[in-house]
């Protein structure tokens, strides 16, 4: 195992991963039925600006486990 | 129990902090040694003070945990005034070298100061500001009270112990020499503790989070987080002479450490100045802009692409020196590259005023944001072009370098985390708003007019310090010895010198608007029962 065989390695396969990976991000982004998920977490920051999330399993009246508009269409 | 565990650890780092002291070869071990010693001996007569006292029943925590991100905010603000009156210091002593007082040799000359001025803005300044927005963001986003309890207050204090032993040790000797990466070998293994407690925290509060996306801002940080403790070790690999001294060897020579300190010291810059803040850029600017960030899709391809391509660019460094053609070549290309997702990155911040534009007029924090978004975009331009070997072989080892860095550091970090700072200030002490927006727009404008004649005057200093340095006579003999051109630079260096002190008064002008706030703006009406009042 020295420099070489290593570079040899870098330079085919991993090259190739990588560059797979990179691509499948991309695509990933913008992949169909997205657009709702993207919403919704581009909408994150102006959600629990003073107090965290309550826990479900401690409080009987929260809607917390209510999904999100968007997953509520799709089911529908 | 635990009160004897920790009895037993402070007084075991007190007394070999003394012998360590004892044994010491050289000053900045010394004091080290002696601060180590001075702390953990407070700490162990604090906690003996407390042992076996009845404790009042603590109360599960609720609510967020901003105690940790009041403090660093304090921190951020202070830091960042000791670090802008440093640069304007050493700044005046380049244009005046009197200023290198005899009595003061071998501390306070530039060669001392500088890199106090460098790792005062970018590790106390810019390192405490990653780590309370950090901590501040990750904990809105996630939904989710911090990690780890008091592990975010070791954070805290570990990290500025951190800072304290670097300007310490700088001022009395102790450096690696390796740009943004000075400290010696035991400082370094105190960041990687307290780095990893960091990481652990941030992560700890990512997996409990409450909301099922993790929000861009976040992957932003945990790239920063994960990228500078794996630049840190690889950097610091070396071995100290002595277990009493603060000189250590590297483990690398030659071309071998020089490229690994840039692959190290572009990718700080990369990661800790760029990704970092671009997590501040996700989260503040759609909260004061109170719009959601432009493009989402947009905002995952710019974090993909951008930690794909950074971490490639380090050897444009490195032109013309021993290094290799193709690792030249390669560093080149990827900085040229580099260019397209900082650019997406940059419409997508300025971007998400589209339909609030009108807020320029009228708040100043949000105008502080876009001039901030704005110089990332230029300096995010300057970079790829000079690191063309061309441009390079023109621009390195002049003033323009240091101008560039200065227009990405004080317009980008410096405005972006101002406008961080006047954010959090009002929502941390539970008030109605700002002391005075004026004062922001004082601020505002000597910062920016501060940091266009930065940038002008090393535009123009860099610019023909390289021209004269490579002018040839028609028998090929240089034209200007090196001393022509210090001396030719002249007014550039007093030009910047004021440029600093503008942006120094600046930050002064916000640490008294901050103070303010706190002691006198009216507290919030709506504030909900649970948060106590200030004072």
């Amino acid at each position: 195992m020295n420099y070489h065989i290593l570079r040899e390695i870098a330079d085919s396969w991993v090259l190739l991963a990588l560059v797979l990976f990179f691509l499948g991000t991309i695509a990933w982004a913008f992949r169909p039925g997205s657009r709702g998920t993207h919403q919704d977490a581009g909408n994150v920051p102006f959600r629990h600006e003073d107090a965290p999330k309550p826990d479900c399993r401690t409080c009987e009246n929260c809607t917390c486990d209510v999904p999100p508009a968007f997953v509520k269409e799709v089911r529908k | 129990m635990w009160d004897y565990v920790k009895l037993l650890a402070l007084g075991l780092i007190a007394v070999l902090a003394a012998i360590a002291a004892n044994y010491a070869r050289d000053p900045a071990y010394l004091v080290h040694a002696l601060i180590i010693m001075f702390i953990a001996a407070g700490m162990f007569v604090w906690t003996l003070r407390n042992t076996e006292e009845p404790k009042p029943a603590a109360a599960a925590p609720v609510g967020y945990n901003d105690g940790v991100v009041r403090a660093g905010v304090i921190a951020t603000a202070g830091w960042g005034v000791v670090g802008f009156l440093v640069g304007v210091f050493i700044a005046f002593q380049l244009a005046y070298p009197q200023l290198n007082f005899d009595w003061a040799e071998g501390y306070a000359n530039f060669g001392r100061l500088r890199p106090l001025h460098t790792s005062a803005v970018i590790f106390a300044f810019g390192g405490n500001a990653l780590l309370c927005t950090s901590f501040y963001v990750v904990q809105r986003t996630s939904a989710a009270r911090l990690w780890g309890g008091n592990l975010s207050w070791f954070v805290f204090w570990g990290y500025n112990l951190f800072i304290v032993l670097a300007a310490t040790g700088y001022l009395l000797g102790a450096t690696q020499s390796k740009e943004y990466a000075e400290p010696e070998w035991y400082v370094d293994w105190w960041l990687t503790i307290v780095w990893v407690a960091y990481l652990a925290v941030f992560l700890g509060t990512i997996i409990k989070r409450k909301e099922p996306h993790i929000y861009v801002a976040n992957w932003f940080y945990l790239s920063f987080i994960v990228t500078v403790a794996m630049l840190h070790i690889v950097n610091n690999l070396a071995l100290p002479v002595s277990i009493w001294g603060s000189k250590s060897v590297q483990v690398f020579a030659g071309v071998q450490d020089a490229m690994t300190q840039w692959w190290y010291g572009h990718n700080a810059v990369g990661f800790f100045l760029t990704a970092g803040f671009l997590g501040m850029m996700y989260y503040f600017v759609p909260k004061q802009a109170e719009r959601p960030v432009y493009s989402y899709k947009l905002s995952i391809i710019h974090f993909w692409a951008l930690i794909f391509l950074y971490i490639w660019a380090g050897p444009h460094h490195l032109h013309y020196t021993a290094l290799p053609d193709w690792a030249s070549t390669l560093g080149m290309v990827f900085s040229v590259i580099l260019w397209m997702p900082s650019w997406g990155g940059m419409i997508n911040g300025l971007m998400t005023l589209s339909g609030a534009w009108d807020k320029l007029r009228t708040d100043p924090i949000i105008r502080m944001m876009v001039v901030s978004i704005g110089f990332y975009g230029m300096s995010t331009f300057e970079g790829p072009m000079m690191s063309i070997r061309a441009v390079n072989s023109l621009s390195h080892y002049t003033d323009w370098t240091i101008g560039h860095v200065h227009s990405g550091a004080l317009g980008w970090n410096g405005m972006i985390t101002f406008g961080a700072l006047y954010f959090l200030t009002p929502r941390l002490w539970n008030r109605e708003r700002l002391y005075s927006l004026s004062l922001v727009n004082w601020h505002f404008w000597l910062a920016t007019i501060g940091i266009v004649l930065y940038a002008a005057s090393m535009w123009v200093t860099g610019i023909m310090e390289g021209l004269m340095w490579r002018e040839v006579d028609a028998n090929g003999f240089l034209v200007n010895s090196f001393a022509d051109t210090v001396s030719a630079k002249f007014p550039m260096y007093v030009v910047r010198a004021l440029g600093g002190v503008l942006y120094l008064t600046g930050g002064i002008i916000m640490c008294y608007n901050l103070w303010m706030t706190v002691r006198s703006a009216p507290a919030k009406q709506t504030a909900p029962a649970a948060m106590a009042p200030a004072e």
